[in-house]
């Protein structure tokens, strides 16, 4: 479909367009003196109405003659025979309306009189379709700009899909293979105790499963796995681990997204209380200001310890997820302040409606 | 240290998890040739004991506070039977680099136990041959390209130092052990200088001399000595010789 027709809108401005050219060549069919003023009008513009037509036919030979691709011989051989063509056309179709308004006594002789313009007509008629090619030129460069941009678009929207399916936060395994290590320890010493573990272990577990498919979790349900998973974690590390939390009432419903408090706590878990031999403090604050949900965890860490192998895997993970899912709109830091190792989050706060 | 009949091994369990330390205290009991003689619960702890108790056999966690399994081994030195216990698969073939005798995955099972202790009981018994020195050698030249030295611990005795490699001067190589200087003092270290060298990142760190390594930073000028040869001036004032090779690479390093 022609681009100008399949809108209505379009056309009108198009048309519109036409209406200078009518007056320029009522300006050129008047200067000669055969036609009055009055008669000069009237011919141009019925014509270049007509003619405004004719000229849309340009597009399909600028479709098959594309710039970039085709040769200049056959370039200016399609719009030469085009635009004589074109132009034939419009002679024509002005000897017929010559005929017919000479029929009328305002125009009587109109077309004798007419006749004595056709070279006028002609030539006019194949530089308004020339114009008519460029115009349309243009055209299908804006249309095809437009398209690559709709195809960079959508080629980002799904890289970005499949960045985040690929960041779909997880269970370190590490985390589930010291626990089983442990749980092993306990079998024979203490019974209850690795009861009392397994049964810990599978309440984390259970919270976690899918929740690396949903989009969004109140923080109090994150707040929850950061306990289920402090609790693992105790029967580790005994009393070398210390957890304090602040977290503002007003904060527990705002969305977070799944595992985000989670892998936090436990690179706090893994890069600070594991490395410090009488152990050390983790500090969680969660509140809201303004639009915002503000979130710090700090730990204790030991500045000289053995570079860890495989560290902040996770705080990686959680920037990446938080940079694909808000973009600006959420910041990510951490800083090191002495023996202090802190990551601060600020997300902006979307509250779901809960079903009464 | 070599195992034999009729007498006990003595053994070490290092690991900073109490319950993860029962597990193997545990495994042990069943095995009466074995006697535990210390539990560690950190690297500094387990470089003592080690210096103090000459155990032949180590069961080692490789993620600890203080130092890490692996630096714990280039300080006690590979004449001893090693097996490196941990959650993670992904050091295991750096583990057997540097001549472990296993290398058991968490959580562990009583059979891949007893078959570690046995691999280790042959190679304490010199059925296998054990090798003694090179180990951390291979360590530091199979490290990637990226991953360089970023501290270098040192054993005096049964204190550690941690040199942080920023801190280093040069290093001079003397007889097996290369001397570390850093601030002034003066570190040895049981190893070549060309697996120092391996480790250090070659941007900070340049082998000017058969014998010598320089940190690049402290180097205030260069000054012909002689008819071939130069020095090179430290910041502190010391003067380090440079062979005509290392005034080449000096070139080279600086030309870039």
């Amino acid at each position: 479909m022609h681009p100008i027709l399949a809108q209505l809108r379009r056309l009108l401005f198009y048309l519109l367009g036409w209406i200078p050219l009518a007056g320029m060549f009522t300006y050129l069919l008047a200067v000669p003196g055969n036609l009055t003023w009055f008669e000069a009008a009237t011919v141009s513009f019925v014509l270049c109405l007509l003619y405004a037509f004719v000229c849309l036919a340009a597009w399909y030979p600028c479709m098959a003659t594309p710039l970039e691709r085709s040769t200049i011989s056959r370039f200016l051989f399609t719009h030469i025979v085009g635009a004589a063509v074109a132009s034939g056309i419009w002679l024509f179709a002005a000897r017929i309306l010559g005929r017919m308004l000479a029929g009328l006594d305002e125009f009587r002789g109109i077309d004798t009189r007419l006749a004595q313009d056709y070279p006028l007509i002609f030539g006019t008629g194949v530089l308004l379709y020339l114009l008519a090619v460029g115009f349309h030129y243009v055209l299908l460069a804006v249309e095809a700009s437009r398209e690559a941009e709709a195809r960079v678009m959508k080629a980002s929207v799904l890289a970005r899909e499949a960045e985040l399916r690929a960041l779909k936060a997880q269970v370190n395994p590490h985390f589930l293979f010291n626990s089983l290590n442990s749980i092993s320890a306990l079998t024979t010493s203490d019974a209850v105790k690795a009861r009392e573990m397994c049964i810990l272990l599978g309440d984390f577990l259970r919270r976690t499963l899918g929740l690396g498919e949903k989009a969004a979790i109140p923080l109090e349900e994150e707040m929850s796995l950061v306990h289920a998973f402090l609790a693992v974690e105790k029967i580790r590390y005994g009393t070398r681990l210390h957890m304090e939390e602040t977290v503002g009432a007003d904060a527990l419903d705002a969305q977070v997204p799944p595992l985000l408090l989670q892998p936090l706590v436990e690179n706090a878990v893994g890069h600070g209380i594991a490395n410090l031999i009488e152990g050390g403090w983790i500090r969680l604050k969660a509140e809201r200001r303004d639009g915002d949900l503000d979130i710090v965890v700090e730990n204790l860490f030991d500045p000289e310890a053995p570079p860890r192998r495989r560290s902040g895997v996770g705080l990686v993970n959680v920037r990446q997820r938080l940079e694909a899912r808000y973009g600006d709109r959420a910041k990510f830091s951490t800083s090191i302040d002495g023996s202090t190792f802190r990551v601060s989050i600020s997300l902006p706060v979307e509250v779901q409606e809960r079903v009464p | 240290m070599t195992f034999e009949a009729g007498r006990k091994i003595r053994t070490m369990i290092v690991d900073d998890e109490d319950l993860a330390r029962q597990v193997l205290r545990e495994f042990l009991s069943a095995h009466p040739e074995i006697e535990i003689v210390a539990e560690c619960a950190n690297g500094f702890e387990a470089v003592k004991s080690a210096a103090e108790l000459e155990p032949g056999l180590l069961f080692l966690d490789i993620q600890m506070p203080k130092l890490d399994g692996f630096e714990v081994l280039e300080l006690i030195g590979a004449n001893r039977a090693v097996i490196f216990v941990t959650a993670y698969d992904t050091f295991a073939i750096k583990a057997f680099e540097v001549h472990a005798v296993d290398y058991l995955l968490k959580p562990i099972s009583a059979e891949r136990f007893n078959a570690a202790l046995e691999r280790a009981k042959e190679r304490l018994s010199g059925k296998t041959p054990s090798v003694p020195l090179p180990a951390m050698e291979l360590a530091a030249s199979a490290r990637p390209p990226s991953q360089y030295l970023d501290r270098i611990p040192v054993r005096d005795g049964t204190s550690v130092f941690i040199i942080p490699v920023s801190k280093l001067d040069y290093a001079e190589a003397q007889d097996d052990y290369v001397a570390l200087v850093a601030g002034g003092k003066k570190h040895l270290k049981q190893q070549t200088i060309a697996s120092l060298e391996a480790g250090l990142d070659p941007s900070r760190f340049l082998r000017i001399h058969r014998s010598f390594i320089v940190n690049l930073e402290r180097v205030v000028k260069i000054e012909p000595y002689g008819k071939d040869t130069h020095v090179a001036v430290l910041a502190g004032g010391v003067q380090l010789p440079v062979s005509r090779a290392g005034h080449a690479r000096l070139r080279a390093f600086l030309d870039r």
